[in-house]
Formats: structure tokens, sequence, C-alpha cells
């Protein structure tokens, strides 16, 4: 998408990523700035269901024409669902950020690690900084 | 994420051209420069269907000149410069020089850089650098061209302004605006191009047909309007990078580096090491025993895309890889032991701790329909 959007319903991290939390689980994918500062994704390999992700370490990568760059999880848990449809088309990562672009599903090992992320208005002031 | 510029950047004289485009724009070997517009793969495929022009501002320019000027290049340049021709041009008024690819080489045969060098005149020749190398190749020529008094070297980096016009349509979306018939592949030559004073040369580095012009850079904002609004599709340094890759071009840095030699490289053909250039000896040494590794070109057999930096399993390593937008698949070049350098050859690339299969392929990866 060509403008910048950070929907109010998301958690965000200051490393460019967002959370849905749906109660125990939570849906993650990166921001509208990540994504425009990376560029044409070009390919996404989803890791796999069951491995554990830490909140602030990388669980995976995205890879744009020059680049890889880790992916940091907002929360901890365990993976239940990757976005597989990114195999094919990993350009909705940057045409859908929130959307199609999501990347993995997870249940979460500790709910509270919520309140230390940001709401959407923080993120953004974050970005102006 | 890529880090926002820095101020200490230097800009080209397109800077505005590139901001009007929607460029982002990145630091590069100390410039400002755009790596992509709309998107990288869209720039990439414009150059191999049609036309895209590229901002390479940033490349240095030396000019050597006076009678001892061949001698010098001769003694510093890998090629034999004496094949370099220079004639008065079909119009009888200007003169059309021949172009010609090199190394500089140390003593011991490592890279300093690769470039073009074109002849403008029978005892005046242009070299283009590399832009991180620019500082570094000039203090080369200098301290070279005290043995060569009749030889005068100059830093025309400040006087030239340099846009890359590539693709199928290339040629044509530039003749428009020509005063004359374009020089021919691999010549260079004056025009006047929407009435600005330019050298018209016929090289670039993306595998398709096309011209470089070098003009002086308050003319640059006025010939890349002009371009584009013919159809050229601006195009940054991702779809460069894309684009030389599946033509197996070296990228200094990546390929090419003082650790190596140009037999290594696979750039023998444009050693002549009897013309005594520096490093002709080991270069020759390295071609009469056969260097222990060599570059190889790559294509992945799987998904994925390896890097530079990745390790290759049994000795090795990628040079540079990308996902290529014309083949669909993860491409790259790597310098391999020479025993598992032959087409054909499998490999097992170690992609960030997962093993990917390759296989290495002739070179180019892409040749463009003729």
């Amino acid at each position: 998408m060509a403008e910048a959007s950070y929907p109010e319903d998301l958690l965000y991290h200051p490393e460019h990523d967002w959370a849905r939390v749906e109660g125990e689980q939570a849906t993650l994918g990166i921001t509208w700035f990540a994504q425009d500062a990376l560029g044409e994704v070009v390919f996404f390999e989803p890791p796999a269901v069951g491995t554990s992700v830490a909140k602030d370490a990388a669980y995976t990568e995205v890879e744009s024409v020059k680049a890889v760059s880790d992916v940091i999880a907002p929360l901890s848990g365990e993976i239940v669902e990757v976005n597989g449809a990114l195999a094919e088309n990993p350009q909705a990562i940057n045409e859908d950020p929130y959307g199609d672009g999501w990347l993995v599903r997870v249940r979460l090992s500790d709910p509270s690690e919520r309140e230390a992320l940001m709401d959407a208005a923080s993120y953004v002031s974050s970005l102006a900084s | 994420m890529s880090a926002p510029a820095s101020p200490s950047l230097r800009r080209t004289p397109l800077f505005g051209c590139h901001q009007a485009a929607g460029a982002r724009l990145v630091g590069f070997a100390g410039w400002e420069m755009p790596v992509h517009y709309q998107g990288a793969r869209a720039e990439h495929i414009a150059v191999r269907e049609a036309c895209g022009i590229f901002d390479v501002s940033h490349m240095g320019q030396i000019e050597t000149s006076g009678p001892q000027a061949q001698a010098l290049l001769q003694r510093l340049l890998s090629n034999d410069l004496t094949a370099i021709s220079f004639g008065v041009g079909p119009d009888g008024g200007q003169g059309t020089g021949g172009a010609q690819y090199s190394v500089l080489c140390r003593e011991d045969g490592g890279v300093l850089d690769d470039l073009f060098t074109y002849r403008l005149d029978s005892e005046r020749y242009l070299t283009v650098t590399n832009a991180a190398n620019h500082g570094r190749d000039l203090h080369w020529f200098r301290a070279h061209a005290r043995e060569f008094p009749q030889a005068q070297v100059s830093d025309l980096i400040e006087d030239y302004a340099m846009l890359a016009v590539q693709g199928p349509r290339a040629r044509e979306l530039v003749q428009a605006i020509s005063d004359s018939p374009l020089p021919r592949r691999m010549t260079a030559s004056r025009r006047r191009l929407a009435g600005a004073e330019a050298l018209v040369c016929g090289t670039g580095y993306t595998g398709e047909d096309g011209v470089e012009l070098l003009c002086a850079p308050e003319d640059a904002p006025l010939l890349w309007d002009e371009i584009v609004r013919r159809g050229a599709v601006p195009a940054g340094l991702a779809a460069r990078d894309t684009l030389r890759l599946e033509a197996c071009y070296c990228l200094y840095g990546n390929e090419l580096s003082l650790e190596r030699g140009p037999i290594e490289a696979g750039l023998g053909w444009c050693c002549r090491e009897h013309t005594g250039f520096i490093g002709a000896t080991a270069v020759a040494a390295t071609r009469e025993a056969g260097p222990a590794e060599m570059l190889v070109a790559f294509a992945l057999q799987e998904a994925g895309i390896a890097r530079a930096g990745n390790p290759v399993l049994g000795g090795g390593e990628v040079t540079s890889g990308t996902l290529s937008p014309s083949l669909r698949r993860g491409i790259g070049m790597a310098y391999v032991p020479v025993a598992r350098a032959a087409v054909g050859t499998r490999l097992e690339i170690d992609v960030r701790g997962k093993m990917r299969a390759a296989v290495i392929e002739q070179k180019p990866l892409y040749r463009k329909a003729s």
C-alpha cells in the first residue's frame, strides 16, 4: 500500500513489528514502516509450526531485493499457524502488511507481555523522533 | 531497517530529479543515491524489455593526456591500450574513439579497481572509476605518472555527471535527441543531445544494449528529463545490481578485491601481460599455474536466496546473490575450488544455517534474446 497506516487495534514493538492479540493467541507481522524501508519483499520462508518465539528476539527473516532482515517477535509464545500463502506471494507483505501479509500466529506464553508494547499513537510518535 | 541517509553524503546534480520521481535514497560509497523508485523489480523488467535510465554520477572520471598518456595507461591498466582505436567519424567532424575494459592491479596482482577507458583523442583518454575507489585510483595514477613526465593526470569527477540509458529501446530514445547517429557499441564520441554537449559511450552494466552519457553537471537534469519524457523508466541501484548479476558482471568489493587477482575472477581476457602492466608478472604466474579458486555463476535449485558471504560447502564463498527478476530464481556468483568449478557441478550453499542446492551455470546467467 502506498500510504502509511498504523491500525488502532494493533500493538506495536519498537523494531517495527505488530501483534493482533485475540485471547491467548496473537497474529504477528511487520509494520508499514518496516515494509517500506525494506522495499519489495521477494522471499519469505515461514518458521515451522511448533517453534517457540521469544519477545525481542528474531524468529524469522524477510528478504527484499537487496537484503535479508530479521523479524523480531513482539511477544513470546509457540507458533500455531504460519502464512503459507507468502511462499507464492511474498509481496503481500508490502501490499497488505496487516492483512494478507501476516506472518505467523502464536499461542502466547505470557499474555502480560503485551503491556510493554506500544499503541498505534505511541508507535507513530516514535517514528517521528 | 536501513539507516536514514547522513547529511554528510554527497548529492549528484540529479538529486532533485530523484526526489521528484519518488526515489528512496540511501548512502552508497559516500553518495546519496536512489536505491529504487516505484519498485526494483519493475525497473529491472523495464530495462530488459524497453528502457531504463540510471544516475551513475557517483562514478569518477580520470583524464590522462599528453604524448605519454598511452604509455602511462599501458603501465597501469591490464588491457592493451594500443588496441583502442581513434578516428574521425563518418560525419568528418567528431572523432570516434574505442572503449576498453580493464583492471588496475597492484604489483601482487590484487585488484585495485575495474574500469572502462574511452579514447577521446589521439593523446587523450578518459577512465571511469568506481565511486568507492576513485580517490585511491587517482592517487595510484598520479604516483605512477611521475615516471611519465609527458603524461598529465586530471581528476574530472567534478566536471562530469553520468547517466546510463539501457535496454532494447535505449538507443532509439537517445537517438531522438541526438544531432547525429550514435556511436556503435564499445565506441565513444561527442554529440549534442537536446542541445547539450555529451560524450556518448556505447557501454553499460546491464547486459542490454544502450549508452552511457557523460555531460556537464548543469546539463544533467535536462538530459534526464528529456529521456524520461520519451519513455525511459528511472531505475535505481537495486535494479542495477540485479541486472549486472544476471549478466555476470563483476562488482568491485564483491567479486573483485585486493585479495584476489583477475584470473580468479574470470577476467583473464582483459589482461595482456606482454604489455608489462603493474601486476603482469603475478597475473602471468597465476595464469600459468592455474588459480586455486575460480569465480562461478550459480542458480539455486530450490526456493531461497543465497547472499554475499554465504559459505559454499567444501570450500568457497558466495560473493553476490539475489533473486533474479528475469529468471525468478535465486542466482549469484561464488568463488569455489577450481576442481569443483565446472558448469553443471552441484553446490550446497549454507544460507544462514539452511543448506540450499545450487548448480554452476554458464555465464552469463541471462542473455538477451537476439
